[in-house]
């Protein structure tokens, strides 16, 4: 998103770049419905026997790989076709002098939309809070852009089935708002870091958005830049992921997960959560193992508390946040979070 | 020429400097290039995203790594 608009300088006109397009979608659409006889093809060349564990572990190895980055690079690319409609200013703008309650609906449906990476965390925090919003509206955005975004449901769509995923969506963006609006009731302001309660009780009105038109073709080149980006970050982490969750799928007894994570075990969620915070790996790594684990009997909520918690509850994003939050207001963030991901824990366990 | 890369030393705003500075080389162009990383000269900027470029005392670009043809814009 650059202030100074130069728009690449393509020689293809527009129309090459729309037919590119729906020929690659195609294609996609044509290898994707091909995985299945593939990854059985790829396996008979090892010398293991199909049915053994190494023929089951290979067997979901090269299914799921080839599955989960060709749904990533379809999702992320439209992902970022669509949110370079919106812009951190945008989402100011549109957030500066909204009450709570509507407020921090629209603060975690726009954190779903928004371009946003933690390192701009902090910078977009005091952005919003300077323009006016309450704190417990930008606390909506800040759970929520983490925690809901395209690589975990893709993840989740693929490992686990779509409606894993539509909940995980749902329940995640519930606890954005009710965990914002409950901050923002908290009255904790007087909470943050002394100079940037200065900028806060100096809020002025935002400057209008001044972004520069684009044409959708140079919202395709922002595409293909944001599957770039990512890719490069999570491809690893995929293959990684996917390996680890191969062999639990392969060789990890049946009733094991059940009896350690099962419905049954009550501090199972409570655990989970724990664990989860500390543990920095990004959606990519966790979801493949996730969804071995959920194949061995864990139980359903206790690993969506998981997954939440290692997602939104984060050491590194919590030391960014130190900035310009107090410890104190920073416990009363896990505390509130951690609150919300228990709940969705328990009431999945309950449920399914 | 004076620029300044705004960002709290992450691998992008890393990149965004070397960037410059190489495309200066290239171009035969003398600048100096400041690195900020405290968040609060970052803020009175009033960026939202990381890494920014300052030309000037005018923001001229944020929230990713500028292409060299932007570079070269600059410091013409």
């Amino acid at each position: 998103m650059s202030v100074q608009t130069t728009s690449h300088p393509s020689a293809r006109p527009d129309w090459v770049w729309h037919a590119g397009l729906i020929g690659f979608v195609a294609v996609w659409w044509l290898v994707y419905r091909q995985l299945i006889p593939l990854s059985e093809w790829i396996t008979a060349l090892f010398p293991v026997d199909r049915h053994s564990h190494t023929g089951e572990a290979i067997a979901f190895f090269f299914y799921d790989v080839p599955k989960v980055m060709m749904l990533l690079t379809l999702i992320v690319f439209a992902m970022g076709v669509l949110r370079s409609y919106f812009s951190p200013e945008r989402t100011r703008a549109l957030l500066a002098g909204k009450r709570e309650g509507v407020g921090n609906v629209m603060a975690a449906g726009l954190g779903v939309m928004t371009p946003f990476c933690s390192c701009s965390a902090v910078p977009l925090f005091i952005g919003l809070v300077s323009a006016g919003v309450p704190l417990g509206v930008t606390f909506s955005f800040l759970i929520s852009a983490p925690m809901v975004n395209e690589v975990a449901l893709v993840l989740l769509f693929g490992l686990v089935g779509w409606k894993v995923a539509v909940t995980y969506a749902a329940f995640g963006l519930t606890i954005a708002v009710v965990a914002g609006w409950v901050i923002g009731k908290l009255k904790l302001e007087g909470w943050l870091q002394d100079w940037v309660r200065d900028i806060h009780s100096g809020a002025t009105a935002p400057d209008a958005a001044d972004d520069a038109p684009l044409r959708l073709v140079d919202r395709y080149h922002l595409g293909i830049e944001v599957v770039r980006e990512i890719f490069g970050r999570v491809w690893m982490w995929i293959i990684l992921g996917i390996g680890i969750g191969a062999l639990i799928h392969g060789y990890v007894p049946q009733d094991l997960m059940a009896r350690i994570m099962g419905a049954d075990a009550w501090w199972s969620v409570p655990a989970a959560v724990v664990i989860g915070i500390p543990m920095y790996t990004n959606a990519a790594g966790v979801i493949p193992i996730v969804e071995a684990l959920l194949g061995k009997g864990a139980a359903l909520g206790t690993v969506l508390a998981f997954m939440m918690s290692v997602i939104a509850l984060s050491l590194p994003e919590m030391i960014i946040l130190k900035q310009v939050l107090t410890l104190r207001l920073i416990a009363v963030f896990i505390a509130v979070v951690g609150s919300g991901i228990l709940a969705v824990g328990y009431l999945f366990n309950f449920l399914f | 020429m004076d620029i300044k890369v705004l960002g709290p030393g992450c691998a992008k705003c890393k990149a965004t400097a070397d960037l410059i500075s190489r495309v200066a080389d290239q171009a035969g162009k003398a600048v100096t290039i400041e690195k900020i990383e405290d968040m609060r000269q970052i803020v009175s900027f009033g960026v939202m995203t990381t890494p920014a470029v300052v030309v000037g005392g005018k923001v001229v670009h944020k929230g990713s790594v500028p292409s060299p043809d932007q570079v070269l814009g600059w410091l013409a």
